[in-house]
């Protein structure tokens, strides 16, 4: 179980979102979890054994690393990012639902299902609107929260996003105010300042989708609503009957010919 | 063999299941498996060699870092992962034999093989029964293992050889304790979902079994 299994998961909703949503989920698994997994890990990877404290007395290192680092980044960083894929999830379920649908009214040999097998229903891609709409909206909103909660503890957590060089720590059992060197400050902050950029810029591509959603969402009721006659569905229902007279007219003008052909 | 196996096993279960069964298993999925894969098993690599005593003696650290952790949290939390998504083989086995039995007599004798009724929906509750029983059992065991969930900076030891009472520092005690808080919420969020699904389930065929008894009287 690794990043990878996200990205299998992951990957089949990107077949059903905008352009919009394509693009956060390249920028998701290039430049924050692959990121995280050749190069953060590394560098966060000894950060207790290379936490230094000026003093020989057991524990107090300890006591100060945990004093100062109540989460890692790493493991924020990490959580954030399961937090914010999980929402697609939803997506990915609906479309799950609704595909079973159709194999269920394919299977019955129903006449409104115009599919030619199962694997046409497989590979169909479905356009985001009606539930699926609403659904993919939530799972944005909820994608904006997250990230918002997110850089909002790390801000709140670690008193902005520089990692120092020294930490003087007093706690107990460190006999008096004793100076602690963080290993790799200067690496550590300038990973800290991109993963905090890219949040940002996910944070406004989500924003993006949002409105593009939304305006696509008014646009489309306004054109309902000042032309009723080219309602879509009404398009289709007329299209149906003009194709149905079609056919009774094709297949009477065959009985004709047979009968004066015979 | 990894946790890829219990992947796999999950997907397939995914197919025989409910609604509620599906959003089970993509908490599992996320919440669970991948948060410990990802996150919680770096924090508790290096516990014992972090687990330091203020003291020289040798054998001191190790017999105190036994006695406070008998069984490490990241073991039990692997434990309880994979006894919780076990049940879900019964069902797996269960679909098997009847497609087993349907090629031996080569003919059609269900509606279909996966479809939950009769034996299979038995199965199936009984498998809900099994993982909230499991899950219940192990954050209960979490609680009395580590008197609560709370997980200490400072303890103190003094089993032989250490000499007298010796302090004991546990390391990354506040990322332990926020990633127990976090294991403790979603096996109560499962719980939940299991207990959701059952009542679903029992309420949904007892409707149905009321309603062909009453079309059978009026008939």
């Amino acid at each position: 179980m690794d990043w990878g299994s996200l990205h299998t998961i992951l990957g089949g909703v990107n077949k059903h979102s905008t352009s919009i949503g394509k693009i956060w989920l390249t920028v998701l698994f290039i430049f924050r979890i692959m990121i995280l997994v050749v190069a953060a890990e590394r560098v966060w990877g000894d950060e207790q054994d290379d936490f230094v404290c000026n003093t020989l007395q057991p524990g107090c290192k300890n006591v100060c690393y945990d004093h100062f680092f109540p989460i890692s980044h790493i493991r924020l960083w990490a959580l954030q990012l399961i937090f914010v894929s999980t929402p697609a999830l939803l997506v990915a379920m609906h479309v799950a639902y609704r595909r079973h649908e159709k194999k269920k009214q394919f299977r019955k040999g129903d006449r409104k299902c115009d599919y030619k097998d199962i694997e046409e229903i497989r590979k169909q891609r479905f356009h985001i609107e009606g539930p699926l709409w609403w659904t993919y909206t939530s799972s944005i909103f909820f994608r904006l929260v997250f990230e918002a909660v997110f850089m909002y503890a790390f801000y709140f957590m670690y008193d902005g996003f520089r990692m120092p060089r020294l930490m003087k720590c007093n706690a107990w059992p460190c006999p008096n105010t004793v100076d602690c060197f963080v290993s790799r400050p200067t690496e550590k902050t300038v990973f800290t300042i991109f993963m905090i950029a890219v949040s940002s810029i996910c944070i406004l591509l989500n924003v993006a989708e949002l409105c593009y959603l939304l305006a696509k969402f008014f646009l489309r009721r306004s054109k309902r609503a000042g032309n009723p006659k080219h309602h879509p569905n009404h398009e289709n229902k007329e299209e149906t009957k003009q194709n149905e007279m079609n056919e009774l007219i094709s297949d009477s003008c065959q009985n004709t010919n047979t009968g004066f052909s015979g | 063999m990894s946790w890829r196996f219990l992947c796999d096993l999950l997907s397939g279960v995914n197919k025989y299941s409910t609604r509620i069964g599906r959003i089970w298993v993509a908490v599992v999925f996320m919440f669970r498996l991948m948060v410990y894969a990802v996150a919680a098993e770096s924090i508790w690599k290096y516990e014992h060699d972090e687990f330091e005593c203020n003291i020289k003696q040798p054998g001191c650290e190790n017999v105190c870092f036994d006695h406070f952790f008998p069984v490490s949290h990241i073991s039990l939390w692997a434990l309880q992962l994979i006894m919780v998504s076990a049940p879900s083989l019964l069902v797996v086995f269960h679909v098997a034999y009847r497609e087993n039995r349907e090629k031996r007599h080569n003919q059609k004798l269900y509606r279909s093989p996966g479809e939950l009724d009769g034996g299979l929906l038995c199965t199936y509750l009984t498998s809900l029964i099994l993982k909230t029983g499991l899950e219940i059992v192990f954050l209960v065991l979490f609680y009395k293992l580590y008197n609560g969930f709370k997980v200490p900076r400072l303890v103190k030891c003094d089993i032989r050889p250490c000499p007298s009472t010796v302090d004991c520092y546990i390391s990354k005690p506040t990322e332990k304790m926020i990633f127990l808080y976090f294991l403790v919420a979603t096996s109560c969020l499962c719980i939940v979902l299991n207990l959701s699904e059952l009542s679903y389930l029992i309420f949904k065929y007892s409707i149905k079994c009321y309603l062909k008894r009453y079309i059978k009287k009026c008939q």
